[in-house]
């Protein structure tokens, strides 16, 4: 009886411990959200120092054009190579998956060139071959740098919730009188629909936030968003970037929690079946 | 004959279609680019910054040149801190979460995520201005007499770790947390029944089993802060530089392909030798890089 107690004692502190542990690690990660929420509200032109609160950055926003600009390049190019990436990669990670043919190996492997080896060397690497082919700088040559590193995440996030028997519904599908393309929309692409959307989700993620491709094979009109706070590092970041940094954060949230509901929504449906 | 060919077509058309988009994207877009790299490495810079092609070793030789043999080594030195930083600090927190309940620890992981998915170098600016010579901490530290006067953070190498760790610190977490949570707790309980105690059944049992997300988690931090420029961009200044910086500037204001091409060529092999040791105990597909 005591050394039960002792011993569940001993099980709760350790717990308690745990948490404060977790609990100190959120709080690092949250930090700088938090501090950068915060100089939003700064009544000062550069974020040197905190000078009374303001909620004029809110409105500012709306006439910085050089930051809109780049925020909606972002955007369109993060919707363009997410489309793409998903497109390719969803009947690429089937093929994969599927089909037995030479240099699949090879080809499975170069997928995972693009997520290990550093960024630079990727956007290094497209750099020296766009020159070389004379392709100039711009919309197209980011789109290409961007879909080379999600099209392998994709094809990896997909290709892991295939499930061994989707052989077998296709197969009854087709045997039912479906060809291949109604088999692919109405049996083959609802099973592994989870792993596309989450595909599409981390691809929009990657493009949008990417700094290091962009900034290479951006060319000299026109920076996207990330690019463009990397250049304003040098003078000071203003602190309507804050702003708006902020705003999209609150629609990612928003965004997501509006998913969780959703998700619920449907497995509650699904569960009445 | 024409009935022998028919089916055969049939079938290939669906293959072609499917894996043949992938294949092509990865072929032209990361190998021939890749191939090219280590092509130009072995090549001239001309006059004018551009790449003449005459077969040379000079950027290779240039690489162990003291100057920039030292940024290697103290992004060699950076990537090591943070990744042993990393596992130190996100061992015990993946194994907490993964002790947790499913609904409660899928939560906890989601929270990991969030701030990755708000701009990174607004993230890192945000160390900036906590940090700033009249910024909240100094200001703290100031005004309840620490210190007589504001000390300099920023742009120092110990900043850079911060934000080194901060970013890299999730994708330590979630490999480690995957294996982590495969654990069985009977073989813990076993071990703990055959009178071990926890720190020979963490060393004997725990470590072991959960050492290929270790090995991942060392992979996806290593790597990438080898090779990573904003956060030096960001938090140095242009005082600390590491690899990264250098390939950077040699492909922009510098322009010195072969250079920087000889650069990338070093972290393509630092990259290759790494996953060739982590094939040698677990397969590539079970990295979790997603």
């Amino acid at each position: 009886m005591d050394a039960m107690s002792r011993r569940a004692k001993k099980e709760r502190r350790n717990r308690i411990l745990g948490d404060v542990y977790a609990i100190l690690v959120y709080a690092v990660l949250y930090i700088p959200i938090a501090v950068m929420m915060a100089f939003s509200f700064n009544n000062q032109r550069y974020n040197y120092y905190w000078n009374g609160f303001t909620t004029q950055w809110y409105g500012k926003l709306l006439n910085n054009s050089a930051l809109l600009s780049s925020l909606w390049y972002s955007l369109f190019i993060a919707i363009l190579s997410t489309v793409i990436s998903v497109a390719i990669g969803t009947i690429g990670a089937l093929g994969l998956k599927k089909y037995e043919f030479r240099g699949k190996k090879a080809i499975n492997n170069m997928l995972y060139i693009p997520i290990i080896v550093p960024e630079i060397v990727m956007a290094v690497a497209l750099l020296v071959i766009f020159m070389n082919v004379g392709l100039s700088l711009g919309l197209g040559s980011i789109l290409i740098g961007h879909c080379t590193f999600c099209i392998p995440y994709a094809v990896v996030t997909i290709k892991g919730r295939i499930s061994g028997d989707s052989n077998t519904l296709e197969e009854a599908s087709m045997d039912l009188g479906a060809n291949r393309v109604q088999t692919f929309f109405r049996v083959t692409l609802p099973n592994i629909f989870p792993g596309v959307m989450s595909a599409a989700f981390l691809s929009f993620t990657l493009s949008f936030d990417d700094v290091v491709m962009s900034n290479m094979l951006a060319g000299a009109r026109q920076s996207t968003l990330p690019v463009l706070i990397l250049s304003m590092n040098k003078s000071g970041i203003t602190p309507d970037v804050n702003a708006l940094t902020t705003i999209m954060i609150l629609v990612i949230v928003a965004a997501m929690i509006l998913n969780n509901i959703i998700q619920g929504a449907l497995k509650k449906k699904r569960a009445n079946y | 004959m024409s009935t022998y060919t028919a089916p055969k077509k049939k079938n290939l058309l669906p293959k072609i279609a499917m894996a043949g988009p992938v294949s092509v994207w990865m072929i032209l877009f990361v190998t021939i680019p890749m191939l090219y790299v280590i092509f130009i490495s072995f090549m001239s810079r001309g006059v004018f910054g551009d790449v003449v092609y005459e077969f040379s070793t000079e950027s290779y030789s240039t690489i162990l040149d003291p100057t920039y043999f030292q940024v290697i080594l103290k992004s060699l030195k950076a990537a090591g801190l943070t990744t042993v930083l990393c596992l130190l600090i996100g061992y015990p927190f993946a194994y907490i979460i993964a002790r947790k309940p499913k609904d409660v620890a899928a939560k906890m992981i989601t929270l990991l995520m969030i701030p990755f998915w708000t701009n990174s170098l607004m993230r890192l600016n945000s160390w900036l201005l906590l940090f700033q010579t009249s910024g909240p901490v100094n200001n703290f530290l100031v005004n309840t007499g620490i210190v007589d006067k504001p000390i300099s953070f920023i742009y120092t190498d110990e900043l850079v770790l911060i934000g080194l760790i901060t970013n890299m610190l999730p994708f330590a977490v979630l490999p480690m947390y995957s294996t982590i949570e495969k654990l069985e707790k009977s073989m813990l309980e076993a071990s703990a029944d055959l009178g071990a105690n926890p720190r020979t059944t963490f060393c004997r049992i725990t470590l072991p089993i959960t050492f290929p997300g270790i090995f991942s988690a060392i992979i996806l931090t290593f790597i990438p802060s080898l090779g990573i420029y904003t956060v030096t961009d960001m938090l140095g200044g242009g005082k600390v530089l590491f690899i990264g910086n250098i390939i950077k500037n040699q492909f922009g204001s510098i322009r010195n392909w072969p250079l920087g091409a000889a650069l990338s060529v070093l972290l393509i092999v630092v990259t290759m030798l790494l996953i060739f040791i982590y094939t040698r105990f677990a397969k590539i597909e079970d990295m979790e890089v997603v």
